[in-house]
């Protein structure tokens, strides 16, 4: 049996009927990690014999009878911009590269808690800003698919760590796609939950309005236990949503017939690739065989979605990243004696070409003459597009779009141009913007042997219904292959 | 051309909350450096902020006293600068929508005419920490940072342009003081840099309605200092405006060396602070149960207080200004009231005799160990005749030092008054008999010296004798 294949709800049936052992567990997937990691690049820090001295621990307590977790000896692999008390965190940076946080963040409580096993931190586009992961100062992930094909960004690490069997389940981050895009790159599912359902605390700030940590899993089942664990209201973040979330795994499985779905005008353009276009409405196509509606809506505004991601998430970074001065932790440039100095070396030889373009754009359009300009104008048509998918959803219950307008592109094929680049995010930043629930969930191949993502988009606090209907596409699409 | 100054105050007062702004940390003054951080308040990476409500509700209780109108719903924002001392590289202030607007402070002026200063708004922001230069060191010029202060809570009250003179700037700033004390909102000190002041100054032709150039200096932190530099920079504005050569608006800091107000550095001047939202807070709600809870809970104020005690007890605006100067002093006050309901006589002796006390010991309040109930036994002794009014002076300096009980000291230095009319007797004859010379003078018509004769038994018995006995038998034996 290859363990790191499964799924982690399987992995859990088998370790609760003995089985396996959380010791067997933990191995399978450290010995693949061994296998893949020289190709793949998927982690900063691994914690091999920490997780298995943490499973030895759990397979005791099972022994004993005792209760154990949800999640007892499940691996998990965390973005590395998220915190493990004791562990070094990166946030895939030279900044941070020797910062070790003294807590941990309320998902990694959490997922402690219900005895998860975290064995590694993974790569990452530095400081979650990268649509290719190519922006880490610890490498690039690759694409498990083709090596010369970039994993997606900025959650790169993660998608690929799953899509490659070296954890069955990860944890990432999604300011404007970064789990979603990654997790359609790499052929896995990632969710993006509504803004305020997961805490930020503990999860270093890119952009704190947009910011939310999302799960990177096989299957729609543990999309929704990995969500379950870690989500829920706390205290220690004021954005938090006070408000109780039904069963996930069980609100699921309630049927979707009469459901209706809307496919957004704006996100099947021209400029959408010929082979995603196809595969994404192939599959709504199969939906509505199982009862799905589908109405064609129009978010007239997703136009000006990328330009006000930018400026709003910039402006943000540009005061969430003034912290790393040389002052207190982190890098700090050698040789300087006059405090100016210091801080200009330290932040330029600390954060590479993307944080650094990124700090001047969101620092110019906050300045003073310009505020109003930008940064305002960028509010409004915020709230605008806001407006569109409340509309939208009066018409309808999910929209269902492409996750990206392209299959994974080559590694280098992008860098020396930012904005081709930015385009990549052009249909995952609008649920940012607007807040909303938003999955990906691979829905076939390109003729190139390429994973292809639909991404489905709800209301905010819609995850049940989300979950519900790619949960269906799940069995669908597995029946359409095992047929084949 | 007559020219009348306009000065503006922006207050900056630490609240005396027991932990800080947004995380949970002390606030205690004096610890060792560094010791009372955590995560939140040292900016690590991936930490968020959660406001304190009890800032919140300090910030409600000045708002109400000073009449402002507390907004349904305020926000924080971001204020931008690089500083070792600001570990976040921002600072989480107000901007768009404080705490509270529109109020004011009614101040008294000397010769008891009042004012109101209007207060434009006030506002909730954390502290940054302190920075130590040191001139010297292994490597030549230090800075140490202590992070303790790093996020307390500040109020900052931003006044209206109402003032017209030094004079008035200073007694604005002390009744500011007086009422966040009063309140118990802060303790006000000025020396730990609990308050301190910002001000601004521009002038412009008496009866002109259009403001002129203003300049500013800021973090003034004794009540001295504004007075100075305002009056320094009203002259140094005089003197430019007279000779035609205009203010240029400029941040100036005083100069102790120079005894002059100096432009600050011109970098500072320039900095952008690029405010915005701050996205890690959502807004702050204030309903109307919340504002009514905190205004029941507001004790009398200094204003209402200093009018009831002009009707109710009759004294006079001078006095009720002193015993109301503090809230334990005028609690103090009432206290001794309630046991020994005369008015005039109980604050003739705190005005006089406590006030005095504590001025020559340096003595704050929580040195200070009579209780009413021991004040008034000592006025008792007095009305029972047990002491005159001098020993019990003296009685109370005990009291004030040693914490004991009026008659007990009476009784143990053997302070009673000698009403043995034989006694008195005995030392008036004693004086008289040693006293021969000045009593041929005084039967020869020196009749002044009756009063050196009652001094002398005095000095005899120790001050103990009772005055009026003392006067009554001497001039029985004097025959007259
Ligand atoms: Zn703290």
């Amino acid at each position: 049996m290859k363990l790191h294949l499964l799924p982690a709800h399987s992995l859990l049936a088998l370790l609760g009927r003995g089985e396996v052992s959380a010791e067997e567990v933990v191995s399978s997937f450290l010995h693949r990690v061994e296998e893949v990691e020289g190709d793949l690049n998927a982690f900063i820090t691994l914690f091999s014999q920490d997780s298995l001295t943490q499973a030895r621990e759990v397979d005791k307590l099972r022994a004993k009878g005792e209760r154990v977790g949800r999640l007892a000896g499940v691996p998990i692999a965390i973005k590395d911009n998220i915190c493990v008390q004791g562990k070094r965190m990166t946030c895939g940076s030279r900044m941070l590269s020797n910062f070790v946080p003294p807590y941990d963040a309320t998902v990694v409580r959490r997922l402690k808690e219900e005895g998860a096993i975290i064995i590694g931190k993974t790569n990452m586009d530095e400081f979650a800003m990268g649509s290719s992961n190519e922006n880490s100062f610890f490498g690039p992930v690759k694409n498990p698919f083709d090596s010369q094909r970039v994993s997606g960004g900025s959650s790169g690490g993660s998608a690929a760590a799953v899509s490659a069997g070296e954890a069955p389940m990860a944890l990432g981050s999604d300011t404007g796609g970064s789990v979603r895009l990654p997790a359609s790159f790499c052929g896995v599912v990632g969710l993006k939950p509504t803004y305020g359902l997961v805490s930020r605390f503990g999860l270093v700030a890119f952009a704190s309005s947009l910011d939310q940590i999302g799960v990177l899993t096989r299957d729609v089942e543990d999309c929704a236990l990995l969500l379950e664990v870690i989500a829920g209201y706390d205290p220690q973040d004021s954005t938090s949503i006070d408000q109780h979330l039904p069963d996930l795994v069980l609100e699921m499985k309630k049927g979707i017939k009469g459901l209706r779905v809307g496919l957004p005008e704006e996100y099947f353009s021209p400029e959408v690739d010929p082979q995603v276009k196809e595969a994404v409405l192939r599959a709504v196509n199969q939906l509505t065989l199982e009862g799905v509606e589908v109405e064609r809506v129009n978010l007239p505004h997703t136009t000006s979605a990328i330009a006000t991601y930018y400026i709003i998430a910039d402006a943000e970074a540009s005061s969430n990243l003034a912290r790393y001065d040389g002052a207190r932790y982190g890098y700090r440039a050698q040789g300087t004696r006059v405090l100016l100095d210091m801080y200009s070396r330290t932040r330029n030889e600390g954060f590479g070409d993307e944080v650094k373009r990124r700090i001047m754009l969101g620092t110019y359009v906050l300045s003073s003459g310009y505020y109003d300009a930008y940064y305002l104008q960028a509010q409004k048509a915020r709230t605008l597009i806001r407006k569109d998918f409340e509309e939208a959803f009066c018409r309808c219950d999910l929209l269902v779009t492409p996750t990206s307008p392209t299959p994974a592109f080559k590694l280098g094929e992008k860098m020396d141009d930012p904005l081709l680049m930015y385009l990549s995010d052009s249909f995952t930043v609008p649920a940012n913007l607007a807040g909303l629930p938003s999955l990906s969930i691979p829905c076939g191949m390109t003729r190139e042997g390429l994973p292809i993502g639909m991404q489905i988009i709800g209301p905010p606090l819609g995850e049940s219904q989300i979950l519900g209907l790619a949960s269906i596409y799940e069995q669908v699409a597995s029946k359409g292959r095992d047929g084949l | 051309m007559d020219y009348e100054p306009v000065i503006g105050l922006e207050v900056h007062i630490q609240l005396l909350t027991s932990s800080k702004l947004f995380c949970g940390c002390s606030t205690q003054f004096g610890a060792p450096p560094n010791s009372q951080t955590c995560a939140i308040c040292l900016g690590l990476p991936g930490v968020l902020p959660v406001v304190n409500r009890r800032a919140v509700e300090y910030g409600m209780r000045l708002a109400l006293a000073t009449g402002c109108r507390i907004l349904p719903e305020c926000s924080f924002s971001r204020k931008n600068y690089f500083y070792p001392d600001l570990p976040k590289g921002y600072q989480i202030t107000q901007y768009e929508k404080p705490l509270a607007k529109d109020g004011g402070l009614e101040i008294c002026l000397d010769g008891g005419r009042k004012k109101r200063v209007r207060i434009e708004r006030i506002q909730l922001e954390e502290d940054a920490g302190k920075s130590l230069h040191l001139e010297e060191g292994p490597t030549g010029g230090e800075t140490f940072i202590d992070l303790n202060r790093c996020g307390i809570p500040l109020l900052e009250v931003v006044s209206y342009p109402d003032m017209r003179s030094p004079e008035e700037a200073r007694i604005y700033l002390e009744t500011l003081r007086q009422l966040v004390q009063w309140l118990e909102i802060s303790d006000g000190d000025l020396e730990k840099g609990s308050f301190r002041c910002d001000v601004n100054v521009s002038l412009r032709p008496r009866g002109a309605t259009k403001l002129g150039t203003r300049t500013e200096a800021k973090n003034l932190n004794s009540f001295k200092g504004v007075e100075r530099t305002l009056r320094f920079e009203i002259s140094r504005q005089h003197a430019l405006l007279r000779s035609g050569k205009g203010v240029r608006q400029e941040t100036l800091q005083w100069d102790a060396r120079a005894q002059a107000a100096l432009p600050a550095r011109k970098k500072e001047e320039a900095y952008d602070y690029r405010y915005f939202p701050e996205p890690d807070l959502v807004h702050l709600q204030i309903g109307k149960k919340w504002i009514e809870q905190i205004r029941e809970s507001l004790p009398e104020l200094p204003s209402q207080r200093r009018e009831r005690f002009m009707n109710q007890y009759g004294l006079r605006a001078d006095d009720v200004r002193i015993l109301v100067s503090t809230r334990q002093l005028a609690d103090y006050y009432e206290g001794c009231l309630r046991l020994y309901n005369r008015p005039k006589i109980v604050a003739n002796w705190i005005i006089r005799e406590l006030l005095r006390e504590l001025n020559q010991r340096r003595w704050g309040p929580e040195e200070f160990k009579v209780r009413p109930s021991d004040l008034v036994g000592l006025f008792r002794l007095i009305d029972q005749g047990v002491i005159s009014e001098r020993i019990a002076k003296e009685v109370f300096a005990q009291m004030v030092e040693t914490g004991e009980k009026p008659k007990r000291i009476v009784e143990e230095r053997g302070m009673v008054q000698v009403q043995d009319e034989r006694e008195i007797s005995s030392a008036i004859g004693e004086v008289l008999r040693e006293e021969k010379e000045n009593l041929a003078k005084y039967r020869a018509g020196k009749i002044g010296l009756f009063h050196y004769f009652v001094g002398q038994v005095m000095k005899k018995t120790r001050g103990k004798a009772n005055p009026q006995l003392v006067n009554r038998v001497l001039k029985e034996k004097l025959g007259d």
